[in-house]
């Protein structure tokens, strides 16, 4: 938490007259090649899972579902940071410290849903359990 | 002496205001950027659901049977030219380019309005075929998750007609510029989204 | 009537009818009647006085921070009397209906009031006091001219109103929902509830919902964007800090209340199935989803009242708050913490004993911060020359109510034990301890604090003292009862009861409800007292406890734009150190001042989202659509105006500020 603040204690004597950049935020570092390579790894990150089903590559779903879901997040990451220019300077990093607050939020509330109800099903409702291993397993 | 709080005054008193008014930084992309972050919460619900009701079909249809993987993978790159050619407007602006401002924001626009089209064609044919919202949790938490991203992009969508017709009346001037920053951050976050929903909802759908 | 008029009808007013309005009850007749007489003399006093031009320029449209705190407040205070009514009623019902007495409020009636009371005190009481009191104190705390967004503000404000005036339009038109505050299904399920009750709820809810989560990013901003020079955040007073902290959380746990009542809405309205009992709903998600909003919730509200009891208890201690580090510290761990421990309000739904050991053992992690927080108040008194001025009374009240509050808690976070204790009414008084002992006790204390700030005079302390009195051994007298009886096993929400025995301890309880309302009463004489004698109590100084932040280096009631010159901070307590230091108040230098217009929009706004919100609830769908039309192109239009500035001349700031010198020395010079 300390080193955005530090960003305010540096300019005392001299307010706000430091950064050069008033409301910087998100575009600053916008460029043409960004934006391509964005879009060539953006392309690729699609391409792939979409290819990986259709054409039926791997016969293990879980897997596939695995893989998937780790292109997702990496493709994640690259609309993070080729398309909205996260880094750790735009607003002091106020930004980055919101999505890092936001990213292990959400989490907690993805993981934690899915593990809560999944044991709760698992537990009071074995019939429905079955069922939905059933269908996993398909 | 009347002036003073105190009569004891220290020697070495600094200065204890501003003579010049300080200009605090503009907080509106800041202020844009939390409230995308407390979307991200709406949208980690819907997900939520998704992953426990998803696979509640209720004997009614299963994402393999409802879902048009052609059609998706059409509408995941409009999505994504639509992102990339909003990057392209703001490239034009960072140039003071009213006029390629304007017509990269024309064709994100149209890309846009293609996938909500094709969106909303998806679901009519759906409900058409009797897998509308109402028939299981499955297609409840689909609907929701889906069309609530749809419903972002339509906004997103009226949002740019506004500011074109801004930035056509006053130009590249700060507000526009500070809004159209904004609209970037809505667009590309939309974007990001869909990664999600394309990935989870759809993709790891029909495999189950 | 011929079947084309009947559609004609329909398609005016939806389901609503004339049977809507309930004439038959009397109770409700009779407080239409009271609340009739009531509106009606206030409305007329206000056209007599001619007052409607001023309240809608200085009040209703006004962008100013510390205004709209107000407006806040009031509107907190307004519904705490509602809140409470309901509370004495649900008492009285309780200490009469045993055996063959049914009381007087029948069971769907009575289920309605506890539905009411809690939504209504955490969302339209403690909600508004908590956000009122962050927009009044919290910019000048870091010397900040107004918030980062001014409009939106205003804009949130009425959209709280709104909510809150559908809430009460439930009152007279329609019923109100009877599920319980969260609107659990299946209950709240169409088939459940067909009526009107749950979509008042809803969409009551939504639209302050907006107002809430555009409130709590407004702040965050004005937060890290706003402070005055010199302030870095290991500066910042710790009612700033714990602004910060509630209002992130407002922004990561309101949308989640949104989507879950939006979920809700879709099964009601679209026919879904998320929290149905059949095709594949499943019930227990809204409640994991409701309560990942509702356990950060209560940690909302308690934050800030943390953040108001270190600012009384260091000035009137006359000294620093001891352990401040560990203060923000624990702040921001009850932060992060509040978001792991939802599932104890739900043990017995059935995860099993990994999933209940967790959230058991995150849940008493969670009362180690607030621990600390405790010793670091205590800590700050020890030793110091302690005043027992009004605000420090609530404060000791709090410290010893709401240990004892949070001791239940824990006691509560052990599964087995919640496994004896849930649904019972030693939850209900668990929380009653917590939020009463902390919100409420700390809502005066922070009124009774900043009082003078916002008006220029002090509350009367006598007044004070009695409403403190009441409510302190009110509460107790009120709320040990339940504690007895949960522990006997009595569950909550139930109208009527057969063991006899009970009896005595409900009786017990409504003798403390009217202490309570006795409080509230000496409140309101407090008030009224304050204002006539407002020339004896009155405070030039700007200063009136020898405080020690900023808000009280300025005049009161302060100017609109807050500080002549923006200060410049070199340490934490700023003001403290200025005075200390000897700090000169410059009478010379002044610049014209840059502030935003008051605009009229935000009432606009929350009106249209009333009337979209009531086309809702009663299936009015034009009027819903007309509505929602009108709202996105005020919206629009909006932001067609860019001329939405003021300056405040440099004559006028000179002005302002020579008659505040005067003041000052007039008071200096006094004996």
């Amino acid at each position: 938490m300390s080193a955005p603040g530090n960003e305010i204690d540096g300019n005392v004597g001299d307010p706000r007259g430091a950064h050069g950049h008033p409301g910087d935020g998100g575009i600053a570092h916008a460029s043409l090649k960004g934006y391509l390579t964005g879009f060539v790894l953006a392309a690729i990150l699609t391409v792939v899972p979409f290819w990986l089903v259709m054409g039926h590559v791997i016969d293990d779903a879980a897997i596939a579902s695995a893989i998937i879901l780790g292109l997702a997040a990496v493709q994640i990451v690259v609309h993070v940071v080729y398309f909205l220019h996260m880094d750790t300077a735009s607003e002091h990093g106020w930004n980055m410290l919101a999505l890092i607050f936001t990213a292990v939020l959400v989490t907690i509330v993805l993981g934690a849903s899915i593990w809560v109800m999944y044991t709760e099903n698992a537990n009071m409702m074995p019939m429905a359990s079955q069922a939905l291993h059933h269908a996993m397993g398909r | 002496m009347s002036t003073t709080i105190r009569d004891t005054v220290d020697a070495d008193a600094p200065q204890f205001y501003c003579t010049e008014e300080p200009h605090p930084e503009n907080g509106t992309l800041l202020g844009f950027w939390i409230y995308l972050m407390s979307d991200c919460f709406i949208f980690a619900s819907l997900f939520a659901c998704y992953a426990v009701l998803g696979t509640r079909y209720a004997e009614g249809p299963s994402p393999r049977e409802v879902f048009d993987l052609p059609m998706l993978a059409v509408n995941t790159a409009l999505l994504l030219l639509s992102s990339v050619t909003f990057g392209f407007a703001m490239l034009a602006m960072a140039k003071d380019r009213r006029g390629a401002t304007l017509a990269w924001l024309a064709v994100a626009g149209v890309c846009a309005a293609g996938f909500v089209g094709l969106e909303v064609r998806e679901f009519a044919h759906m409900i058409a075929a009797g897998a509308g919202p109402d028939r299981s949790a499955f297609l409840s938490s689909f609907f929701t998750l889906v069309g609530t991203h749809g419903l972002h992009v339509t906004v997103g969508i009226l949002w740019l007609a506004t500011l074109m017709v801004q930035v056509a009346r006053h130009g590249l001037d700060e507000t526009n510029r500070r809004r159209l920053s904004c609209l970037s951050m809505f667009w590309h976050f939309l974007d990001l989204i869909w990664v999600g929903v394309f990935s989870f909802v759809y993709l790891v759908g029909v495999l189950r | 009537m011929t079947p084309h008029r009947s559609a004609f009808l329909h398609f005016l007013l939806g389901r609503l009818t004339l049977s809507a309005i309930p004439y038959d009850n009397p109770i409700i007749v009779w407080t239409f009647v009271v609340v009739a007489a009531l509106g009606a003399a206030l409305l007329a006093t206000i056209t007599y006085h001619r007052l409607w031009g001023h309240l809608w320029r200085e009040w209703f449209t006004s962008i100013d921070h510390k205004r709209i705190g107000i407006m806040y407040l009031v509107l907190a205070i307004v519904m705490l009397l509602r809140g409470f009514a309901d509370a004495v009623m649900m008492r009285t019902q309780q200490a009469i209906a045993f055996g063959g007495d049914l009381g007087y409020l029948p069971p769907h009636h009575y289920d309605q009031i506890f539905t009411a009371h809690g939504s209504i005190m955490i969302f339209f009481v403690a909600m508004p006091l908590i956000v009122g009191l962050m927009n009044y104190v919290m910019p000048m705390q870091i010397g900040a001219r107004d918030v980062a967004f001014p409009f939106l503000n205003n804009f949130s404000f009425w959209m709280t109103v709104a909510g809150a005036v559908l809430f009460m339009l439930s009152l007279f038109i329609g019923d109100f929902a009877r599920t319980g505050w969260l609107g659990y299904p299946p209950v709240s399920e169409l088939r459940q509830s067909p009526g009107v009750g749950v979509d008042y709820y809803i969409w009551g809810l939504q639209i302050a919902g907006v107002g809430t989560l555009l409130s709590g990013i407004n702040m965050v901003v004005t937060i890290l964007k706003m402070r005055a020079p010199g302030m870095t955040l290991m500066r910042m007073p710790v009612f700033t800090w714990a602004a910060l902290c509630s209002n992130a959380l407002i922004v990561a746990a309101f949308p989640i209340l949104t989507a879950a009542l939006a979920l809700l809405a879709l099964d009601r309205y679209v026919g879904t199935h998320f929290f149905t009992s059949s095709l594949g709903g499943n019930v227990m998600m809204y409640i994991n989803l409701i309560w990942i909003w509702g356990h950060p919730e209560v940690y909302i509200l308690i934050l800030p009242m943390f953040g108001v009891y270190s600012e009384v208890v260091a000035t009137f201690s006359g000294k620093r708050l001891f352990g401040y580090s560990s203060m923000v510290y624990a702040t921001v761990a009850i932060m992060i913490l509040s978001y792991l421990v939802w599932l104890h309000h739900f043990f017995t739904m059935g995860s099993g004993a990994d999933v209940n050991s967790f959230f058991a053992l995150t849940t008493m992690i969670i009362s180690i911060p607030t621990g600390v927080k405790i010793f670091n108040w205590l800590f700050t008194m020890y030793r110091g020359r302690v005043r027992y001025d009004v605000p420090m009374l609530w404060t000791i009240g709090f410290l010893f109510t709401f240990t004892i509050g949070g001791m239940t808690g824990v006691m509560l976070s052990v599964a087995p034990a919640d496994f004896m204790l849930h649904n019972s009414l030693f939850v209900v008084a668990h929380f009653h301890n917590v939020i009463i002992g902390g919100v409420v006790f700390g809502a005066f204390a922070a009124i009774n604090y900043w009082f003078p700030k916002a008006f220029g005079f002090r509350l009367d302390p006598f007044w004070g003292k009695v409403s403190f009195w009441f409510w302190l051994i009110g509460f107790w007298v009120a709320f040990t009862p339940l504690y007895v009886l949960g522990l006997m096993g009595v569950t909550r929400r139930l109208s009527h009861f057969t063991d006899p025995r009970l009896q005595i301890w409900f009786q017990i309880a409504a003798v403390g409800s009217v202490l309570i309302f006795l409080g509230i009463l000496a409140f309101l004489v407090q008030v009224y007292v304050s204002i006539r004698r407002r020339d004896a109590l009155r405070d030039a100084t700007g200063d009136p406890w020898n405080g020690r932040t900023l808000e009280w280096s300025t005049s009161s009631p302060p100017p609109a734009y807050n500080f002549a010159f923006t200060p410049l901070v070199h340490d934490r307590d700023a003001w403290t150190d200025m005075k200390r230091r000897g700090f000169v108040r410059p009478a010379s230098g002044f610049q014209p001042i840059h502030l935003p217009k008051n605009t009229g929009a935000g009432v606009v706004l929350g009106a249209l989202s009333l009337f979209c919100g009531f086309g809702l609830v009663w299936h009015i769908w034009w009027l819903a659509g007309a509505a929602f039309v009108g709202i996105i192109a005020v919206a629009i239009g909006n932001s067609f105006d860019t001329h939405r500035d003021r300056h405040v001349p440099a004559e006028e700031v000179d002005r302002v500020e020579r008659e505040y010198r005067r003041r000052l020395a007039a008071q200096a010079s006094a004996p």
